[in-house]
């Protein structure tokens, strides 16, 4: 048995889809070729899987996915991950959240931000610093969006660059994507141990 | 295409000075970021979804997120489907779609598994689904790439 996960957590949970995903031995030559399928990798998750039935979609969003998170310079990488975090608690995606917190805390090699985050929301204890970052990507993710001039005026009073900005607007606006898909298409779940 | 033609710089009113020189650092995500929109809006593969249909919510989601900038654009490209990108329209003959489409681009949080069952009770295909939703999360990510810019151009005024 399965259980739905509903609290934010670093463990992260399984994926289950809400929908069916393509079928491996049905899909399209142009569906293969976006899953990067070949005869040695045949390993796909049910998340890639689901998001084959819009394959043109699926092509481009792995390569601006990732650039967005992991190309050099700009933001440093954990500062992304708080943006995407800050996204995913607005959207409560608990399956990118998972991830995203775990991230966060392997990179700074420090639980100490996502534990506040997770227990106190919109009241963690944060520097000046991440403080300005976690609540410009609460309010960016916001429908209507909330973020103000005077968030980002604090944006630059807490000392972030100009192209840092972008790539925090950036990784949080992808988690506006990643959120609605993951939490909108499948379950984060655990699987339970019968005794 | 330069990158300032690219719908979200275009939208955002970015072609020089800071912002802009942000963006040409990061040239290759922005240009992604229109591939992604081709892929989208005017795809090979439309599904239940015409390119004026899906224009229209594009345009429908971009004015309820509070960014008319882009709701403009993609109003233009609507067709006879214009009506639907009126965030107060209810959708006529489409309203089980327009109801979710506002429900997962503005209620995210609150959706739950029975709006996707709701959806398959309608007799919406699965494939169906999964591009409606990637309609609805990549015009969520779009409006807040030019929300976002439009606050560095008017911090950088």
């Amino acid at each position: 048995m399965s259980r739905i996960i509903h609290k934010f957590t670093r463990t992260v949970p399984t994926w289950q889809p809400r929908v069916t995903p393509v079928n491996l031995a049905q899909a399209t030559p142009e569906q293969l070729e976006a899953l990067s399928v070949t005869p040695s990798n045949t390993k796909v998750s049910d998340y890639v899987l689901t998001l084959a039935h819009d394959v043109e979609s699926l092509k481009v969003r792995s390569p601006l996915f990732n650039a967005i998170m992991y190309d050099a310079g700009g933001m440093s990488r954990a500062e992304r991950e708080l943006g995407a975090i800050g996204a995913s608690m607005v959207n409560r995606c608990i399956y990118c959240a998972a991830v995203h917190a775990d991230r966060h805390a392997k990179l700074e090699k420090d639980t100490a931000v996502t534990d506040e985050l997770f227990t106190k929301g919109e009241k963690a204890d944060l520097s000046e610093r991440n403080r300005a970052i976690f609540d410009f990507a609460r309010k960016l993710s916001e429908a209507p969006v909330a973020a103000t001039p005077e968030d980002m005026a604090t944006l630059k009073e807490a000392g972030l660059s100009e192209e840092e900005i972008l790539d925090l607007i950036l990784s949080t606006a992808l988690f506006g994507w990643a959120n609605r898909l993951m939490h909108v298409l499948g379950d984060p779940v655990r699987e339970e141990v019968s005794a | 295409m330069s990158i300032f033609q690219t719908t979200a710089l275009a939208a955002a009113g970015i072609d020089t000075g800071a912002a802009a020189d942000a963006a040409q650092t990061r040239a290759n995500i922005m240009n992604a970021t229109q591939a992604a929109e081709d892929a989208v809006i005017a795809p090979l593969y439309t599904g239940a979804f015409s390119h004026e249909l899906r224009a229209a919510l594009a345009a429908r989601i971009a004015a309820a997120g509070g960014v008319p900038e882009l709701a403009e654009r993609y109003l233009a490209k609507a067709g006879d489907m214009a009506a639907l990108a009126d965030p107060a329209s209810d959708g006529g003959d489409l309203a089980h779609i327009i109801a979710f489409v506002d429900r997962a681009a503005n209620a995210t949080k609150d959706i739950a598994a029975s709006d996707i069952s709701d959806l398959q009770a309608a007799g919406v295909a699965d494939a169906d689904i999964v591009r409606l939703c990637e309609l609805v999360a990549f015009t969520a990510y779009q409006l807040r790439v030019v929300a976002g810019l439009k606050l560095m151009k008017g911090a950088a005024a």
